[in-house]
C-alpha cells in the first residue's frame, strides 16, 4: 500500500493494521526516516519536501510490485509525507511483512534504497534563515545499485 | 483511413519544472510548441535552454538533468511526442 500524504501517520496503529487478521504473518520489518536537526555546518529550522504529484505515487507502486516479486512478502506499506516539516519530524515509514524476518528485513532496505533513488521528492532546507536544495548523495546510488545484482537469497 | 499525424510540423508539449530547474525557470509548467527538428529529450533541452536567460540558467548543465515522459523515467535519448508530459527536474532527494 502507497500513501503519499501531507499528515503525519501513527507508526503502532500503521503497523498493527499491516498484521492484523495475517496469521501467517511471523515478521514485520519497518524503517522510519526523521528530519534531522543538522544541515552541513548550519542549524536546520525546517525542511520543505516537494513532489511531483501522480508521478511519486506510480513510481512507489511500481516499487511496491518489484519488492513482492523479489521477497516472499505479505504486504508492503510505504508512507511518504510531503510540504513543511520541522526537526523530529516523520518523513517516511517503510514496511514489509513476511513469513520469516530474512525476507521482510531486506525488502525493507531494498525499499527504502530504491526509493531514495527514484521516488521524485525533493528537500528544500531551511537553514539560518536561507532556503538551499539539498543535493544528491553518490553513496544513495550505490545503495540502490547494489540490488541490481545481488539475488534475494529467500525466495 | 486517418492520415498519419504529421509530427515534423510541431508538437505541442507540457513541460514541468521541479526544484531549482522550476526557481531558475521562473514557473512550474508551460506548453511549448518546439520546432520539428526536436524529437528528443536532450533536443528539448537544449531547444528550451534558448527560451531564456532562466531557462539558459536551468539547463547549464544537462547531464545532471532527471527526465520523465507521462511520468516514467526518460534518458535524453528518448522521443518525444505530441501532447506528451515533460518533466525535468534534478536528482531526487527524498527518504
Amino acid at each position: 500500500m502507497i500513501k503519499v500524504q501531507a499528515e503525519d501517520f501513527d507508526v503502532g496503529a500503521e503497523l498493527a493494521a499491516l498484521s492484523r487478521g495475517r496469521a501467517e504473518v511471523g515478521a514485520v520489518a519497518s524503517f522510519i526516516g526523521l528530519v534531522r536537526d543538522v544541515a552541513g555546518p548550519g542549524e536546520l529550522s525546517a525542511m520543505t519536501l516537494e513532489h511531483y504529484p501522480g508521478m511519486t505515487e506510480r513510481q512507489l507502486e511500481q516499487l511496491e510490485g518489484e519488492a513482492l516479486d523479489r521477497w516472499p512478502l505479505d504486504k508492503v506499506l510505504i508512507i511518504h509525507r510531503y510540504g513543511r516539516l520541522l526537526p523530529g519530524d516523520q518523513i517516511v515509514l517503510c514496511a514489509a511483512t513476511s513469513s520469516h524476518r530474512e525476507a521482510a528485513f531486506e525488502a525493507c532496505a531494498f525499499l527504502m534504497d530504491w526509493l531514495k533513488t527514484k521516488a521524485p521528492f525533493w528537500k528544500l532546507e531551511e537553514v539560518d534563515g536561507k532556503s538551499n536544495w539539498v543535493a544528491a548523495r553518490q553513496d544513495d546510488d550505490a545503495a540502490a545499485a547494489r540490488w541490481q545484482t545481488d539475488t534475494p537469497k529467500s525466495k | 483511413m486517418n492520415q498519419p499525424v504529421n509530427r515534423a510540423i510541431n508538437r505541442p508539449l507540457k513541460v514541468l519544472y521541479f526544484a531549482w530547474l522550476r526557481d531558475r525557470v521562473g514557473r512550474s509548467e508551460e506548453d511549448v510548441q518546439p520546432p520539428g527538428n526536436v524529437t528528443t529529450v536532450g533536443e528539448l533541452m537544449a531547444w528550451l535552454a534558448r527560451q531564456s536567460d532562466g531557462h539558459g540558467e536551468a539547463f547549464k548543465d544537462p547531464a545532471i538533468i532527471r527526465c520523465a515522459i507521462n511520468q516514467d523515467y526518460a534518458k535524453a535519448d528518448a522521443a518525444i511526442s505530441a501532447g506528451d508530459e515533460v518533466a525535468f527536474f534534478p536528482p531526487v532527494t527524498g527518504g
